[in-house]
């Protein structure tokens, strides 16, 4: 079984539909696709959001996110997966990253879109700058991401 | 050696990459940034929480006791918040 991957980062917005149609095409042996998709919320801890500007490490964000595809394909059984990230500036309601990832069975799935996710969040090269009425600010990361990824580590 | 600094080290060291030649006994990436804190006021001000400063080597995370010899590039940032 040959997993169909696709990574890319981009300043422009993806569409959802074409991705999934894309990781599919010409195979009759996935039964599952779990989609995630992150989107820019117009407000943070109460204070409203105007925009967000992603900045990413070139290079190395590939690196990054290839090696966890590259994980959670020995890990589970998938047969393809899709990461998108975008970069740039992000209105509210735009969309920042997507995750597909395809199996035979949904657990599968469920479980490696997580794991990406986590991960993603913890470890890819990337960074958001936020715009407010009180002017920009870099996002502080929460220490709940590295919690998150830090339980996909087996003990 | 290149170096590059992201998100607010970029923004505090005031460029985004340099080469740099430290002296042979700078020897691990904790080393190198104190080193670098002692290039000037910019400098200071962006390792001035060493603890908090990430770094990758050749495009893969490295911890503060790793070995800098050998490396071609070395970054500095702040803790990631993509997703």
């Amino acid at each position: 079984m040959i997993a169909n991957v696709t990574i890319r980062i981009q300043q422009a917005d993806f569409d959802i539909a074409a991705e999934i149609a894309a990781l599919t095409r010409e195979r009759t042996d996935i039964g599952a696709v779990v989609s995630f998709s992150g989107i820019c919320r117009g407000n943070d801890d109460g204070e409203t959001i105007a925009a967000l500007t992603l900045e990413h490490y070139p290079g190395m964000a590939e690196a990054e996110i290839a090696r966890h595809a590259e994980t959670a394909i020995s890990r589970w059984p998938l047969n393809g997966l899709t990461v998108i990230h975008r970069v740039g500036r992000i209105a509210p309601g735009e969309n920042i990253v997507l995750v597909l990832t395809a199996s035979q069975h949904r657990q599968a799935a469920f479980a490696a879109a997580e794991f990406l996710m986590d991960y993603l969040k913890a470890n890819a090269p990337f960074w958001k700058r936020e715009e407010s009425a009180g002017g920009t600010g870099w996002v502080d990361a929460h220490s709940r991401d590295d919690a998150a990824a830090a339980r996909w580590t087996k003990s | 050696m290149k170096v590059k600094y992201f998100a607010w080290v970029r923004e505090r060291v005031g460029k985004a990459e340099e080469t740099i030649e430290p002296p042979p006994s700078v020897r691990t990436v904790d080393e190198l940034i104190g080193w670098l804190a002692q290039r000037g006021e910019t400098y200071a001000y962006a390792f001035e929480k060493p603890r908090v400063i990430r770094a990758a080597i050749d495009h893969a995370h490295v911890k503060p006791d790793a070995m800098i010899a050998g490396a071609r590039e070395i970054a500095f940032f702040p803790p990631m918040t993509g997703g």
